[in-house]
């Protein structure tokens, strides 16, 4: 089996939210970056059914060079290999045409992804992949096992989930509990530093163009009401805050 | 301008925020949308998209929720309406539907909008990023643009007027998936979808525990929702985890119940209207977030509050 991780290189969640250049770039400095929390569950099954099926797993993230911390870090949890399309990942379509441009004519089975990346969480790479390369896609799957040619999932649906059957290849947008994330351990990290990362050319390009970002208005200060007159806070909410 | 809106159904009826959607889509310039609506439903619920300013419901019945299925008909009612702005709500399901819907037809796509776009110059779109800690303002360069608005931002009004619900048909393929199972919590207020949320954290002590913060939101007529601790302990279930991983909520009232207040719940809840916190611990972060805040045990303070919301 031939499984495709694709990976967001992002601020870590805690990372101050800040911007630059009149507030047209998002300000590096001093952020933590991360693999995106979903990519991580993504990046956790693969190497699981890697050990009890076998499989190739190939990492691939669109980034520039600061990705790579992350991306060896892919390799240490247990990704045999990787490529970094070498460009910002600009916008949800831009992404999607690079992974689908790699990944056409290769022969995965599954191309696994988080449900959405934790910058921009819009949530749609997968699908758009999917289409660009004539596949099914499913997101978000909170379970997923592969018997032969076909895989079973169960999918969160509102309030509740669905379990389907689906042929693969297949393209999934993966949250928890599908798998527990990986901590790489000294033998991984190791052997990630001689791991094949592969850097390519970006093709094509974005559909859209930032103007700017601005930050939320402050958050004014927390009125606190005694416990004893707990009941008072439904007056409030109702007379003050508007909201019954 | 040609603007199409993919909706939800629920129940029969469209959603609360797919009517959001067909109030933002007729604002765009002026001129009434046409809905897409795919699933079950009847014809008088379907009309009711009129009241909100839709032309014309196309309406595909379905019984199971296939995504290959549904992005099929909305790339056949795009085709048919010649649409160039598609509009829908940003969840789970609309997510997987726009995206391949863009990517097949090579366009761009923008979720967690909230505002209306501004055409004076191009057109450009405000969103919510960085799970609300920030806002981008971007320009759409293709000719066909996907919307997918933040739940809660437009105020779904009626306002009179009609719409005609034509059925609609079209090859559908599954492309090799097939639904084997659905389970859906039945009788139960939609979680994304509630005006107000009253959620658990470990501070509620364990599942038996419980009743006082139900008994609470039933009087409010609220949704219930949990901390990620509580759904990875299965004290509740994992459609109710609220957070940056689980369902992000943009009630007008939040209310968390023993929820310390940790960054990862924070991004699932900050576009709320209002959040109330109760908390034991006075240092808890969570107060840093909130409007109103009681420093307490939650189940001497939950009894007094459904007290109160029941004297409403």
């Amino acid at each position: 089996m031939k499984i495709l991780v694709c990976i967001s290189n992002v601020p870590d969640t805690t990372a101050r939210i800040a911007f630059e250049d009149n507030n047209t770039k998002f300000s590096k400095n001093g952020v933590q970056y991360i693999i995106g929390a979903y990519d991580d569950y993504a990046l956790a099954r693969a190497v699981e059914l890697k050990e009890t099926h076998g499989a190739q797993v190939t990492v691939l993230n669109v980034g520039l060079a600061d990705s790579e911390p992350q991306i060896r870090k892919a390799l240490a949890i247990g990704a045999d290999d990787a490529v970094r399309v070498d460009a910002e990942p600009t916008d949800s379509y831009f992404v999607a045409t690079q992974i689908a441009a790699y990944a056409e004519g290769k022969g995965f089975d599954l191309i696994l992804m988080g449900r959405e990346t934790t910058d921009y969480n819009s949530g749609v790479v997968h699908g758009m992949v999917a289409a660009m390369l004539g596949l099914p896609s499913f997101s978000p799957v909170m379970e997923l096992t592969v018997e032969g040619s076909k895989a079973i999932i169960s999918k969160e649906i509102e309030g509740g989930k669905q379990k389907i059957e689906t042929a693969i290849p297949a393209v999934m947008g993966c949250q928890e509990p599908i798998a527990e994330w990986k901590i790489p351990n000294m033998r991984g990290i190791m052997a990630a530093r001689t791991k094949p990362l592969q850097v390519i050319p970006a093709v094509g390009s974005a559909l859209t163009g930032i103007i700017n970002y601005e930050l939320p208005p402050a958050k004014g200060a927390c009125k606190m009401i005694p416990a004893e007159e707990a009941g008072t806070l439904i007056k409030l909410l109702q007379i003050e805050a508007k909201v019954l | 301008m040609s603007i199409l809106i993919f909706t939800e159904l629920a129940d029969g009826k469209f959603k609360k925020s797919s009517l959001e959607a067909i109030s933002y889509g007729s604002k765009i310039d002026g001129s009434a949308p046409v809905v897409l609506a795919v699933g079950t439903a009847d014809e008088t619920s379907l009309a009711e998209a009129g009241q909100y300013g839709a032309s014309k419901v196309l309406f595909s019945s379905q019984e199971q929720e296939n995504i290959m299925v549904y992005s099929q008909a909305l790339l056949k009612a795009i085709e048919t309406t010649g649409a160039k702005v598609i509009v829908s709500v940003k969840s789970a399901l609309a997510d997987a539907v726009m995206a391949r819907a863009a990517g097949t037809l090579k366009a761009a796509l923008i979720g967690n909008v909230t505002e209306l776009p501004d055409t004076t110059n191009g057109f450009v779109v405000k969103n919510s990023i960085f799970s609300g800690k920030a806002f981008a303002k971007t320009e759409m360069k293709s000719e066909v643009k996907f919307l997918q608005i933040k739940k809660n931002v437009v105020e779904a009004s009626p306002e009179g007027g009609n719409a005609t619900v034509e059925n609609f048909n079209f090859a559908a393929d599954a492309m090799g998936s097939s639904i084997i199972e659905t389970q859906k919590a039945s009788g139960q207020l939609s979680l994304p979808e509630a005006d107000i949320v009253v959620s658990g954290g470990r501070g509620m002590k364990g599942p038996e525990h419980w009743q006082p913060l139900l008994d609470l939101a039933q009087a409010l007529g609220a949704a219930t929702g949990c901390s990620k601790p509580v759904s990875d302990l299965d004290w509740r279930p994992h459609h109710e985890h609220v957070g940056q991983t689980g369902v992000k909520v943009a009630p007008n009232l939040y209310i968390a119940c023993g929820i310390s207040g940790a960054i990862q719940h924070l991004a699932g809840v900050n576009a709320s209207k209002v959040i109330v916190v109760i908390n034991k611990d006075p240092e808890a972060p969570f107060f840093k977030a909130a409007d109103y805040g009681i420093v307490g045990d939650v189940f001497e303070v939950l009894p007094k509050l459904t007290e109160a919301a029941k004297a409403l």
